[in-house]
């Protein structure tokens, strides 16, 4: 195709916390920071920058991309910044591997960085803007409403339990408490406390949420000829893909996301992968609820329709399984920066390709592994496979 | 025909507002910056050595070499005026006698943007040393109107 | 290289941390009022609901209605220029029970939004709203609805001119 080899080469990221007294751009800072000293270059070796983060309203900061470009080491550096909400963390750095894959540069950082915590007193209350402003906001709708109507439709669809959802949240939850930068997470929690947790829009309950967060998260991209001179374990792109459906969500099957299994198929269709299920080691899709990582796997490809729960009752998705899921502890334990949550799951997977995982490492030097992203008006799916 | 046209009364616009409320912290850097201003009536800087740069208000990276800075440095509260304006309409586009000056205020590398008193407008000149004034101690709550202008020195 | 990093930056306040000042920080709102055009879809849409009818658009060449109406199909991206009346009742698609309002303040008579699957439109093609006038316990999904309008003369174009949407008895 003429796109050239890309492969992720350093990682960085702050702790995922509640509220951080850092601003947007220490964050992102701290993380660049990291990313940099992790491979040993410097902010000169870059060649561009690429930045995700919220969009202008959270923050309530003009041209909010913008505003943390020096965070972000764009000081007079070729700066991109896209949004397409939770979607970003790996839409972001599609965008960085464009920059390389095409050859207009070699080195490119980056970032995705959210503060949730500067809207206040909740950030749900931003999520208004997201219903249609002349058809759907004078009902006074809430963000947790279009979750938890897919939820039904999804559970209804194919008879699924809120016991098979909360094996989800358990299993992730338990992931996390092995990662150092977890919010949420938890290495006693079983499926009695998540079904015993608050209602808060049925069959939503408290712990089948992720938890609204501060963080960023930073990587390193670098042609082949660069990735082979810093490090001896590079993690090449094999795959991207990505795909919007329509916003008209009223118009759409709720059980079934379409929008991912077109980005997947793009992805699988660069990585020459036939069989996702066989050749896939470890699949992080975007779990921001329980049942959201269900849905995704099966639009993945990865299960069949209405089949996800199986992956957990069978040990698949365990860390020590046929195909681990999420042994990063996904956004139900780390925690949910939107823009930078999926970014979190890119780093996961280099540092588990690489073995460097340490507590949370899969076993049986894993090759493969695929990261999902999923959000804006609810329907862009994203995609990326790594591998070594 | 134009859909429009089979409904005349349709209603033309649809009117809301956008809900943003938002708390900030003030950040690693910020934070002291405002706590000098706040407990010690001090402006604060920090100089990178690399780079030779001394950024005022203070920040906790340097943005060209993206080290972390640690080199906190009180860079007085004289500044010179590097460029101001006269402002003759209010916040709400009201008109105003007397213009309202604002000016930038060289610090170090970098400086602030803060009003100009005690002055006559027609006599502010770029290149004017002046002084912050502060408020009383006691009602200074860590903010940048807890400087309430600056003055010329004489 | 999380095997050898063993510090990660961040540093987390909790909420007392901001009662009892131990940080600085100030609040700030924006002001963002809109007048947003409603177009000649919804604005059609909107005409209709004020005359109690809902409305779809139809393409004829993908033969889908979708609603509410649209000027372009975003299948074959063809016009869209056949608006038609579609029934005022329908079937639930899907419905939560929710507990919380839009800012998160805690209620205890649950409200229920659905997608309600309108009748004239194509199948799993529907709308946002509320139920009304049911047992919580009684919802299911594929419950046949009607909406309830308001009266005519409190009308004024809008989506609430739709108060809810209630079970259809059996007969």
């Amino acid at each position: 195709m003429g796109l050239r080899k890309v492969a992720v080469i350093g990682a960085g990221m702050t702790k995922f916390v509640r509220r951080a007294q850092e601003t947007a751009k220490e964050l992102s800072w701290q993380a660049t920071r990291m990313a940099l000293d992790s491979c040993e270059l410097t902010i000169d070796d870059i060649d561009a920058v690429c930045l995700g983060t919220a969009p202008d309203s959270f923050d309530g900061v003009h041209m909010n991309g913008e505003y943390l470009s020096d965070g972000a080491g764009a000081w007079r550096k070729p700066y991109i910044r896209s949004y397409v909400g939770g979607g970003t963390g790996v839409f972001v750095p599609i965008q960085g591997w464009y920059h390389i894959a095409s050859g207009l540069c070699d080195v490119v950082l980056v970032v995705a960085e959210e503060k949730m915590s500067s809207y206040y007193p909740h950030a749900q209350a931003a999520f208004m803007t997201i219903f249609d402003h002349t058809t759907e906001r004078p009902l006074k709708p809430n963000l947790l409403w279009i979750f938890a109507l897919e939820m039904n439709r999804y559970m209804q669809t194919y008879g699924i339990s809120k016991e098979d959802i909360a094996r989800v949240s358990v299993q992730h939850k338990r992931n996390a408490a092995e990662h150092p930068c977890a919010l949420l997470g938890d290495a006693n929690i079983t499926v009695k406390d998540v079904l015993d947790s608050e209602v808060l829009a049925w069959p939503v309950q408290r712990y089948d949420v992720s938890p609204v967060s501060d963080g960023a998260v930073a990587i390193v991209m670098a042609a082949e000829h660069i990735a082979r001179r810093v490090t001896d374990k590079p993690v090449w792109v094999e795959g991207v893909g990505w795909a919007l459906d329509t916003t008209h969500w009223t118009n759409r099957d709720l059980a079934y996301p379409r929008y991912v299994e077109y980005a997947a198929r793009m992805a699988y269709d660069m990585a020459g992968i036939r069989e996702p299920r066989k050749e896939i080691n470890i699949a992080e899709p975007y779990d921001p609820f329980d049942y959201k990582a269900l849905h995704h796997l099966e639009g993945l490809q990865l299960a069949e329709r209405g089949q996800a729960p199986q992956l957990y009752i069978d040990g698949t998705a365990a860390r020590d399984g046929n195909m681990p899921v999420c042994p990063s502890g996904g956004l139900l334990g780390v925690g949910n920066p939107i823009a930078a949550a999926g970014l979190m799951k890119i780093a996961e997977l280099f540092w588990q390709l690489r073995g460097e995982a340490g507590k949370r490492q899969v076993p049986g030097h894993p090759r493969r592994g695929l990261a999902q992203a999923w959000g804006d008006l609810m329907q862009v799916g994203t995609v990326m496979i790594m591998g070594r | 025909m134009s859909l429009m046209e089979g409904f005349p009364h349709a209603p033309g616009a649809w009117t809301g507002n956008l809900p943003v409320t938002n708390r900030y912290t003030f950040g690693l850097a910020g934070e002291r910056f405002f706590r000098a201003i706040k407990d010690e009536g001090r402006i604060f800087g920090t100089h990178c050595p690399k780079c030779n740069h001394t950024y005022v208000p203070d920040v906790s990276f340097c943005e060209r070499c993206l080290s972390e800075l640690t080199d906190w440095i009180d860079v007085g509260i004289v500044g010179e005026v590097h460029t101001f304006t006269l402002l003759y309409e209010n916040y709400d586009g009201s008109r105003r006698e007397t213009p309202e000056i604002v000016a930038f205020i060289r610090f170090g590398d970098g400086g602030l943007v803060h009003r100009l008193g005690e002055v006559d407008p027609n006599a502010t000149e770029i290149g004017n040393q002046v002084e912050a004034v502060f408020k009383p101690q006691s009602e200074r709550t860590g903010s940048i109107l807890d400087i309430l202008y600056f003055k010329p020195l004489h | 290289m999380t095997t050898k990093l063993i510090k990660f930056p961040g540093t987390a306040l909790g909420e007392d941390d901001f009662s009892k000042q131990k940080v600085l920080f100030n609040y700030d709102e924006l002001k963002g009022d809109f007048a947003w055009d409603t177009g000649i879809a919804i604005g059609s849409y909107l005409a209709g609901l004020k005359a109690g009818i809902i409305l779809g658009a139809r393409c004829t060449t993908c033969r889908k209605i979708v609603v509410p109406p649209r000027l372009v199909c975003e299948w074959c991206y063809r016009p869209m220029e056949e608006v038609i009346p579609l029934q005022d009742t329908g079937t639930v698609n899907t419905f939560s029970l929710c507990y919380v309002t839009w800012d998160m303040q805690r209620v205890k008579e649950p409200e229920i939004p659905a997608v309600i699957e309108i009748d004239g439109a194509s199948p799993l093609h529907g709308i946002m709203h509320m139920l009304g006038e049911v047992d919580p316990t009684k919802v299911h999904i594929g419950m046949r609805v009607k909406a309830v309008w308001r009266p005519a003369a409190e009308r004024a174009g809008a989506i609430t001119d739709i108060l809810y949407f209630k079970p259809i008895e059996e007969k």
